[in-house]
């Protein structure tokens, strides 16, 4: 008997010993998976912070730009240009235009370098030792035009002096900001050693300051002054592919999704437009620039690198997305509220549009923002309609040449003035994340404030 | 008579007829006691349907019509010596002289004898038409308007038209998906076909060296069109996506749904959704910028030669692009498994990841594989990334650690800038998409195809 019992009680500690060996093997795997599971959480987070503090750090001291505050003094000597030609009676406008444009074109041709180089001597110690083409290397290309603009807009200053700020360089702005390594030899130095000295002085004496870009938001793009590379024209092409994909897809979107959900009846056509919803859905983008390129471009001869174009790209392109976001809200809506509807004697188009419709706009007008704010988001189309064209004029007109936020993103990254322009991208990328997410924020505001209504 | 004007007499015309066909409406006797059929908004519409037709067709003929007839009147006020001795240039360009002396805004330089004269009755002639124009269109509408305020009565059933002509436009709106898929479809198909009249499908289809000249002394000489060094490199970056993105995805999925606490997922989940949202050039620009040049840093130091823009810096982007992709397609179909299959497995004592492993992700594989499929046709099409990250190196080979080249890429490369579809330069963009557009949607059909069965099972 007590044999029999001490082999039980062995066998069954031996059981439990076993078990618990077994349990504790368990537990660990347990532990092990459920590690993996908060790994791939953080790592999928930390993936979402690195993007925004890398874009963030590299991008904000592009919000700060160096400012050259100038004496500028339209010398006589050196503008020697006809008065500004005044309209004669009788003469045709096409006369008086071209008389202006020779005046205009004699003020060009004249050598406003000489101007800016006074000016910039004048700020610089008397008799500091620099040649003409080493100064001029502190001030941003573009200070030129500026100069000849203020004068075109206002011909009697000639032989006045005034106050211009105009964008230090490129160069000088990175070696202001400390980009630059202060320690490279002269041959790796983008700037002559006189120059660097006198952008130092410059900054001791008050002549530069930093201040806020606003140049990146208020100019358009441009080649030869890079410091003045700004996004008005960039923003402005997407706000008008904006217009045209809200005119366009939100209406063709919405009445399709109600044409489907409300009346189609069961035939093979609305069968085969179901299908192709969701086939669209999945064609990748680029495929919707190469349908623009052959149709739009190709064969109506719509103009290259508008914003229209664009915009009927990117309307094609989101539309299934707002179909089947439409038709999930459709879906949502109760039986009994259309019930009760046909039950007082609305017609089915009348239970459509004034009861089902007004209950589901909420969760459509959020679907379609974030619709829209992908298509703002969207490049590759873009490019094979010729948006990616250099353009450096705020588009009149959505048949204007332009190009957009992301594409211009595009265009600064290949430029060849890296250390500028990593910035420049960052920032343009920080204006293109901030213009997105304040578009969800207003889907996500209007849909809470929306459904408490209704 | 711009546009502008024309669109405010329309607009103009259609509050009229509106307002004729409700005010008619509501002013109806209604004799012996029947009830009048529609309310009077319904007849206000119709009115203006009915006046809207006429006046739109007369327009649209003349919008298409118009410019040519403009053309050649004033064609025809030059003289005919004149206009034999120019070839099509210098007509285009006496009828732009001509146009801009009508315009008022006048020309520099001397005048031709007869350009004043013809350019006054050129205007003359646009006044008059435009004027003529808008007065028959809106004179058709006011017809349409009376025909149709006529035949208001009692019973006529408006509703009933109007309810038509709106379901008409609701099934012309869901027509453009259609024409849209056509619209690809014909554009890829002929393009592409015009490139095989210059390339033979074999070689474009087997080659495997991608060579495409843009310029040739050698008539006839367009380069090696292989398709076989973008394919591999497209579904190399896509195979390094995908070992990112799935088991990121897939894991994160599976705790956000079974195990993290509820203020977690209320967090982590839209946070992981933001990748999702970003756009996919600022994926391109973190690649080129920060994670090529970490990805060579850490091969030199470990002794690999990694180049910056590779196939492996594309892939790992991409794959964080595609994690929401993954996760949320996953947490969806996660939770359609039934309770009950869960509490089966904990009742017969399995631990929580043991029931995970051997009865949740089997009962949901059907609808991971084809969110699996879903994710591969994205990374098949995605191209910024590729563009920026990928180094552009269209050569058959073996190591992801070099740069590749794949088919969105080579799309965006041979079509830039360039519209002038006349040679296999441009014209292989449309082969490339038409591969692109059938590989994508095949996997896009097996994948809806396998999530549907799978959807079934549990209804």
């Amino acid at each position: 008997m007590t044999d029999t019992l001490s082999t039980t009680a062995a066998a069954s500690a031996e059981r439990t010993k076993r078990i618990r060996a077994g349990l504790r093997k368990r537990h660990l795997t347990e532990a092990i998976f459920k590690g993996f599971g908060l790994g791939a959480i953080i790592v999928a987070l930390g993936f979402v912070t690195l993007l925004f503090t890398d874009v963030l750090s590299k991008g904000i001291p592009a919000f700060t730009q160096s400012n050259l505050h100038l004496s500028v003094t339209y010398d006589p000597a050196v503008i020697g240009v006809d008065p500004a030609p005044v309209r004669a009676a009788g003469q045709s406008d096409a006369d008086f235009r071209a008389a202006n444009l020779k005046w205009q074109r004699d003020v060009a041709l004249l050598n406003w370098n000489k101007v800016v180089e006074a000016s910039l001597r004048a700020a610089a110690p008397a008799g500091y030792d620099i040649d003409s083409r080493q100064i001029l290397t502190i001030a941003e290309t573009n200070a030129r035009h500026q100069i000849r603009d203020l004068f075109v807009a206002d011909p009697s200053l000639l032989g006045k002096t005034i106050e211009v700020d105009v964008l230090a360089s490129a160069n000088a702005d990175n070696w202001v900001k400390g980009n630059i390594d202060r320690d490279l030899g002269d041959t790796q130095q983008q700037l002559a050693p006189a120059a660097r000295a006198l952008i130092d002085t410059y900054e001791a004496n008050g002549t530069i300051t930093s201040g806020f870009a606003w140049s990146i938001f208020t100019n358009v793009d441009s080649r030869a002054a890079p410091a003045a590379a700004g996004l008005a024209g960039a923003f402005m092409g997407s706000l008008y592919m904006m217009l045209v994909v809200i005119l366009l897809a939100v209406p063709i979107g919405v009445a399709s999704a109600i044409y489907l959900e409300e009346f189609a009846p069961k035939s093979r056509l609305t069968d085969l437009i179901e299908v192709n919803i969701n086939n669209l859905a999945a064609v990748p983008s680029i495929v919707f620039g190469l349908l623009g390129a052959a149709v739009f471009i190709n064969y109506l001869h719509l103009p290259l690198s508008a914003p229209l174009v664009g915009g009927l790209v990117l309307t094609l392109m989101t539309l299934p997305t707002i179909i089947i976001a439409t038709r999930g809200a459709l879906q949502g809506v109760s039986p009994a509220l259309r019930q009760a509807a046909l039950g007082m004697g609305a017609s089915k188009t009348q239970m459509v549009f004034h009861h089902v419709l007004p209950v589901t706009l909420p969760s459509i007008l959020t679907a379609t923002i974030i619709g829209v704010a992908q298509a703002m988001g969207e490049t590759a189309p873009l490019l094979l309609i010729g948006m990616n064209a250099f353009v450096a004029s705020v588009p009149a007109t959505p048949l204007d040449q332009a190009t957009a936020l992301p594409v211009q993103i595009f265009l600064w990254q290949g430029n060849e003035n890296r250390n500028f322009f990593e910035a420049r991208t960052s920032a343009a990328i920080i204006v293109l994340l901030a213009f997105m997410i304040a578009l969800n924020a207003i889907a996500i505001f209007l849909r809470t404030r929306l459904e408490k209504r209704a | 008579m711009n546009s502008f004007i024309i669109a405010a007499l329309l607009l103009g015309l259609l509050g009229l007829a509106y307002q004729t066909g409700w005010s008619r409406s509501r002013s109806l006797a209604t004799p012996n006691g029947v009830k009048v059929h529609s309310r009077p908004q319904y007849h206000g519409s119709l009115v203006a349907i009915w006046t809207m037709i006429p006046a739109l067709v007369i327009l649209a003929l003349w919008g298409y019509f118009g410019p040519d007839l403009t053309r050649s009147f004033a064609l025809s006020q030059i003289p005919a010596a004149t206009v034999q001795s120019l070839d099509q240039m210098g007509l285009n360009n006496a009828f732009l002289r001509l146009q801009s002396i009508a315009s008022g805004f006048g020309v520099t330089g001397e005048l031709a004898p007869y350009e004043q004269a013809a350019g006054e009755s050129l205007r003359s002639f646009q006044l008059m038409t435009s004027v003529v124009v808008a007065l028959v269109a809106i004179g058709a509408g006011i017809a349409a308007l009376l025909f149709a305020r006529s035949r208001i009565t009692a019973r006529l059933r408006a509703r009933n038209t109007v309810e038509r002509v709106v379901n008409l436009a609701l099934l012309a709106c869901s027509a453009v998906a259609i024409l849209t898929t056509l619209g690809i479809v014909a554009s890829l198909v002929t393009e592409a076909y015009r490139f095989f009249t210059f390339i033979n499908p074999l070689d474009f289809f087997f080659g495997t060296v991608w060579n495409p000249k843009f310029s040739s002394t050698v008539e006839g000489d367009y380069g090696q069109y292989g398709l076989l060094p973008l394919l591999s490199g497209t579904l190399m970056v896509a195979a390094i996506a995908m070992l990112v993105a799935v088991p990121v995805g897939l894991m994160a999925a599976i705790y956000l749904s079974q195990y993290a606490p509820r203020q977690l997922r209320a967090v982590a989940k839209p946070i992981i959704e933001i990748l999702a949202g970003i756009p996919t050039i600022v994926y391109g620009f973190f690649a080129l910028i920060t994670v090529g040049p970490f990805l060579r840093d850490t091969g030199a130091a470990i002794g690999l030669n990694i180049s910056a823009t590779s196939a492996l810096t594309a892939g790992i982007v991409m794959g964080i692009m595609i994690i929401p992709f993954i996760s949320s397609l996953s947490d969806d179909i996660l939770n359609q498994v039934p309770r009950t299959l869960r509490d089966g497995a904990y009742g017969l004592g399995a631990t929580q990841s043991e029931t995970i492993r051997n009865v949740l992700l089997p009962a949901a594989l059907p609808g991971i594989v084809g969110a699996f499929l879903l994710a591969v046709s994205r990374a098949i099409g995605e191209t910024m990334i590729v563009v920026l990250a990928a180094g552009n190196s269209p050569v058959l080979r073996g190591t992801p650690l070099e740069p590749v080249s794949t088919i969105t890429v080579s799309i965006v490369n041979q079509l830039t800038g360039d519209t002038d579809f006349a040679g296999p330069q441009s014209l292989v963009g449309f082969a490339l998409g038409l591969t692109l557009f059938v590989m994508t949607l095949l996997l896009n059909v097996v994948a809806l195809y396998i999530v549907r069965r799978f959807r079934e099972q549990y209804e």
